[in-house]
């Protein structure tokens, strides 16, 4: 039995066991002998409680970020120093542009699409007869992963070439649901991952069909927090529905909205999964999270891989510091 | 008399006729709108439902009529085999059988080992008094934005040194680490809700931080433990870029995402494969979330609401 490898089911089982029992093993050792040190000091209580925790972040997040911003001032191999090279080329180059310009692009329009849509539709649902069953429909998205997630988009962007000089009737099938419902309208079918910009914009919808269960579900929650008199007050003044959305509803749930929007644009910006799968790319469609995986383990350009990590980076520390900035203002208003 | 009963209450309350007129216009109004707004629902529920549904109905359609008409038509012409499903699992080309175990032991530790440890590190940010302790969980608090894409390849040239590549126990400790950012932050917001007149009643008994832990705060901090580790479950059994990177295409570590995302690069026309195979990826999150989803719900609004 070899501890670092296993190749049938019952011996990555075993191995897995045994993963788990040597962390109970040492976890439980550090406890009973703090337990068992009569008046340990503080810091020795201190340090078996998040020792473990801050050892594996410091191993795992830290010393490894560092050295990714070092390496990102340095050539492809990481062997000359070249200064801020790397950064000018990805500001510069059309091709690394066009990249950074689909990220800011994906930033923006996917927290804004999927934060409408939730939220809504979590007004609509509020208290109707099938709220429960209605929030699971949305939600379910979540559980999927981003992988398979492409993969049910793509078969519904799929595309069958229109054959020329073939009577519209015996054209072959389209079998990718949007191009059917072009042609039932009477309508070309399109290509509607090749043909950009809009490429992007279909590839977003993705995105936004997982990220609105997200954002419904946190502004059904504060939807719900409105109090009751407010509502009331509103209706005594003869508000119709929409007013009421736009004049009691947004501004009740302002503060969960920065942080829905916020947070979805956090992860929207680290994606690469749903570029990766369904368009590997190409066609005008990369992003920063994507181009740094090409740059990284198939270019083996580990300076130029490093940089658009470190811009990933860079592009969450302004949406970080409004999220905080809203907070501490809803904070005083309260 | 009866002749001018009918008029005499117009003049007398105008007012009240004019109200109820009102109000009957406004209920009209309001179950129009309604009818507007539960079809307008209605809709944003379908079109988020039909491509999974779509999808779900190819995965049992024979390979022929997959690909020469689109699956709606089984509505009139259905037809159902399971052969899709046996050939991506068993079959020896696709064996997602092997990558469905790697999944399932890649996860299951990777969810115990990180909440295990931002457990105990919650437990004396909560409730041991320390010198820079505010210090240290804000510094926690503020490395859940690092984007995991800056650790990958230190990380990674680390373990080729250690001979560990391409194994589990790299799998398992970089899924473990990048959670504890966020596994400590939330376990903290919980722990700290829990009254302090328990852990001082505890205390004044003699217990001890271990004891304290173990017998007081665990039992209580169930649902939020929960609540995390359904997190946890989805976001490693979901994640590509840790396992592309450190199993790479290891038929005996990688997961299924790896597989699923290469099928999909290089057999991209084979839609009964792929079909099958998402489903196949999919079953587990799936029950996991339907079976907690209270739980997964608690943690999302504790994790962004309170943050």
């Amino acid at each position: 039995m070899d501890l670092l490898y296993a190749d049938t089911t019952g011996g990555k089982f075993l191995l897995m066991f045994i993963a788990i029992a040597i962390f109970v093993l040492v976890m439980g050792a550090i406890l009973v002998i703090v337990e068992r040190i009569p008046r340990a000091p503080r810091w020795v209580v201190v340090a078996a409680f998040t020792g473990p925790a801050l050892l594996g972040i410091s191993f795992g997040l830290i010393y490894p970020a560092i050295i990714t911003t070092r390496s990102s001032f340095y050539d492809a191999r990481g062997q000359n120093f070249i200064g801020i090279d790397n950064y000018v080329t990805a500001f510069t180059r059309p091709e690394f542009q066009q990249v950074l310009l689909n990220t800011v692009a994906w930033t923006v329009i996917v927290p804004l699409a999927s934060t409408a849509i939730g939220l809504i539709y979590a007004v609509l649902v509020d208290r109707a007869r099938f709220e429960k069953l209605a929030k699971t429909l949305l939600f379910m998205p979540m559980a999927i992963s981003l992988v398979g997630a492409s993969i049910i988009w793509k078969f519904v962007y799929e595309y069958r070439p229109v054959l020329e000089g073939v009577a519209p009737d015996r054209q072959p099938a389209q079998i990718g649901l949007l191009n059917q419902i072009l042609v039932w309208m009477g309508l070309e079918p399109v290509q509607f991952l090749l043909n950009g910009p809009w490429n992007n914009i279909f590839l977003m919808v993705v995105m936004i069909w997982i990220q609105a269960g997200f954002a419904m579900t946190i502004l059904s929650a504060a939807i719900k927090a409105i109090s009751t008199e407010t509502i009331e007050a509103a209706r005594l003044d003869g508000v119709n529905g929409i007013q009421q959305f736009w004049y009691v509803t947004v501004p009740s749930v302002r503060p969960a909205l920065v942080v829905v929007l916020t947070t979805i644009a956090m992860g929207t910006l680290k994606v690469f999964d749903i570029v990766r799968t369904m368009t590997g790319g190409n066609y005008g469609t990369q992003v920063v999270a994507n181009e740094f995986y090409t740059q990284s383990f198939r270019q083996q350009n580990q300076g130029m891989g490093a940089a658009l990590a470190v811009l990933l980076f860079a592009f969450v520390v302004p949406l970080i510091i409004y999220n905080v900035r809203q907070m501490k203002k809803s904070e005083e208003v309260r | 008399m009866s002749t001018s009963t009918p008029q005499a209450p117009i003049p007398a309350t105008p007012g009240k006729l004019v109200d109820r007129l009102d109000a009957r216009a406004g209920r009209t109004r309001s179950t129009l709108s309604t009818k507007l707004a539960s079809g307008f629902a209605l809709l944003i529920a379908v079109v988020w439902t039909i491509p999974t549904f779509g999808l779900l109905i190819t995965s049992f359609r024979p390979d022929g009529e997959i690909k020469t008409s689109g699956w709606w038509t089984w509505f009139t012409s259905p037809s159902i085999t399971l052969e899709n499903y046996a050939e991506v699992l068993t079959g020896s080309r696709f064996q997602l059988s092997t990558f469905f175990v790697n999944s399932f032991v890649i996860t299951i530790p990777s969810v115990v080992i990180p909440i295990t440890l931002a457990l105990l590190a919650a437990y004396a940010f909560a409730w041991i008094d320390f010198k820079g302790r505010n210090i240290l969980f804000v510094a926690v608090f503020a490395l859940q934005v690092v984007p995991i894409q800056v650790t990958l390849i230190p990380l990674l040239t680390q373990y080729v040194k250690w001979g560990l590549n391409q194994t589990f126990w790299t799998v398992w400790l970089s899924h473990s680490i990048f959670a504890l950012p966020l596994a400590i932050f939330l376990l903290h917001n919980f722990m700290k809700d829990i009254p302090r007149e328990l852990v001082e009643a505890a205390r004044v008994d003699g217990a001890g931080h271990v004891k304290i832990f173990f017998r007081v705060l665990l039992p209580l901090l169930v649902p939020a433990i929960a609540s995390f580790a359904i997190f946890q479950f989805l976001w490693v059994w979901n994640d590509l870029l840790v396992a592309l990177t450190f199993a790479g295409g290891q038929q005996n570590v990688a997961p299924l995402t790896v597989r699923l995302a290469d099928l999909a690069g290089t057999r991209g026309q084979d839609w009964y494969l792929l079909a099958a195979g998402a489903f196949v990826s999919m079953v587990v999150p799936v029950i996991v979330f339907l079976a907690l989803q209270r739980y997964f719900v608690r943690g999302l609004l504790a994790g962004s609401v309170k943050g």
